[in-house]
């Protein structure tokens, strides 16, 4: 079973409009990288130098990867990966 | 006029026009005003300024808007208090209490904001303003936007002091509270302002909104006799208000109203929510939200916007963030209160407290200049103070009744 992606509206334009898609499993920086050949271009909105952006948050399982090993964390088969762009003004948990 | 150059990405540098909006659209940082220096250089003086009328438009140059001023024609410029019998208590040689507990219309810094953000949306055509509050915001915008004729909306977490929410409903705004924390209202305002073509003033208008928090800045400079002090205590919530009165200092070196800035920043946040302060302690530039429990409700964002850039301003300037319990925060509120005759909101006490530490620790010289940051008037808090302080003396209406009380106060 592969790695579900949730896909924010902003970087929709780049999946052809899909709001969710999938991966094979790896740490978050693996996957992010996997998914911009996929859907090139992609990585760089999340990423920069394979670190994920500050103002870009991402969970597995609803789990912000800052409370787990952060860009290194493991993301196994059947978990969810969130993509979410912290908004300028305060962000909730 | 027209010395604003654009909106600018704090991260990623990309440039945008002059529009409400807030976040980049390819890195997701925030936006940021960009001005053109070398014009305001030639056109801002200290002699002009000087002749201006004492309100926060005296800066204007240095504000984000293209015409005149349209809100808040009677806000800021508060007093910059010398605080020798704070001073006294403290240990300390020169200390300064920057009062925005006087601010008008609404007793607090935000009035600087939201004179600012108002102002920019009639410039941008808005009828309809907004904010998610946990309190001071709320009676600003309220109060301001009823005198410049906008439609209100006004949006605030449920537990709010009673007190604090009749300061906003007296405007006669609507006024929605939210069963949850100032960060679940935030998130609801952030999908409302997607769907509603409406100023919110901390979220689409923050770029502009956040730069009148520089007013309290330039009026610290001014009010010190054009020099920044060695040392400021800023309390912090979001983070934007400490790194905006550091802006606001380097800005006036910049156009060179101003030749010496080495200020120490400081911040000051209650233990029971103190995502900033912590980082500055761990030294990472990490900020890792808490769940909020603390008197201080003003200051309670848990997942500070500009908590990374406030962390950087304070390190960059090799300052320190302290954080204090709630029991120090109501002491420092009384400190206050009895040294200076100045009744501070939760926050103000705070910041004393935290002043207090830092000053003990050594992290504030006691032979420098320090201002501390006041935001907000204690009126609003006053359920925060019940228990804790003394009783009034009740007595019979005879003369021999107060006597016996005088004896005992003797």
């Amino acid at each position: 079973m592969p790695v579900k992606v949730r896909i924010p509206t902003p970087l929709q334009r780049l999946t052809g409009g899909k709001e969710e898609v999938e991966a094979k499993t790896g740490t978050v920086i693996e996957i992010v990288n996997d998914l911009d050949k996929q859907y090139p271009g992609i990585a760089e909105r999340i990423s920069e130098n394979n670190k994920i952006r500050r103002f870009v948050n991402m969970y597995v399982n609803e789990e912000d990867i800052r409370f787990l090993q952060a860009e290194a964390t493991v993301v196994k088969d059947g978990d969810e990966l969130s993509i979410v762009p912290a908004i300028a003004g305060g962000i909730s948990q | 006029m027209g010395f604003i150059k654009g909106l600018k990405c704090r991260e990623c540098g990309r440039e945008y026009a002059v529009e409400p909006i807030y976040v980049c659209e390819f890195c997701f940082g925030p936006l940021e005003v960009a001005y053109d220096y070398p014009k305001i250089k030639k056109a801002l003086t200290r002699k002009k300024i000087e002749k201006r009328e004492k309100n926060l438009w005296r800066y204007r140059e240095l504000l984000p808007v293209d015409g005149n001023p349209q809100v808040g024609l009677t806000s800021g410029f508060t007093p910059l208090i010398k605080a020798d019998n704070l001073a006294g208590e403290l240990g300390i040689k020169e200390l300064y209490v920057k009062d925005d507990t006087v601010a008008h219309p609404t007793l607090s810094f935000k009035d600087r904001v939201v004179s600012v953000a108002l102002t920019k949306a009639k410039e941008f055509g808005f009828d309809t303003v907004a904010c998610a509050s946990t309190g001071n915001l709320a009676h600003s915008v309220s109060a301001l936007g009823a005198k410049a004729g906008f439609n209100r909306f006004i949006f605030i977490p449920a537990s709010l002091e009673a007190s604090k929410i009749a300061a906003s409903l007296v405007y006669g705004p609507n006024l929605v509270a939210v069963d949850g924390n100032y960060d679940d209202v935030n998130r609801l305002c952030s999908e409302i302002a997607n769907k509603y073509n409406w100023a919110f003033v901390n979220i689409n208008i923050r770029p502009f909104y956040a730069e009148g928090s520089k007013t309290h800045g330039f009026e610290i400079v001014e009010q010190l006799g054009w020099r920044a002090p060695d040392n400021v205590v800023v309390p912090c919530a979001s983070g934007s208000l400490l790194t905006k009165i550091w802006k606001s200092f380097k800005e006036f070196r910049e156009i060179g109203i101003i030749k010496k800035l080495d200020t120490k920043v400081f911040a000051a946040q209650a233990k029971g929510c103190n995502p900033i302060a912590t980082a500055i302690k761990n030294d990472t530039d990490i900020i890792v939200p808490v769940k909020p429990d603390t008197v201080a409700k003003s200051l309670a964002i848990g997942n500070p916007a500009d908590g990374y850039y406030a962390y950087k301003c304070v390190k960059d300037t090799g300052g320190y963030g302290e954080d204090v319990t709630d029991e120090e925060i109501i002491d420092g509120m009384k400190l206050l209160a009895k040294t200076e005759g100045i009744f501070a909101e939760t926050a103000g006490g705070v910041t004393v407290a935290a002043t207090k530490k830092l000053i003990e620790s050594g992290h504030i010289d006691r032979n420098e200049t320090t201002v501390i940051c006041i935001t907000g008037n204690g009126l609003k808090t006053q359920e925060a103070l019940h228990g804790h302080m003394g009783e009034p003396h009740h007595i019979n209406p005879n003369l021999e009744a107060f006597e016996k009380v005088l004896k005992k106060i003797k």
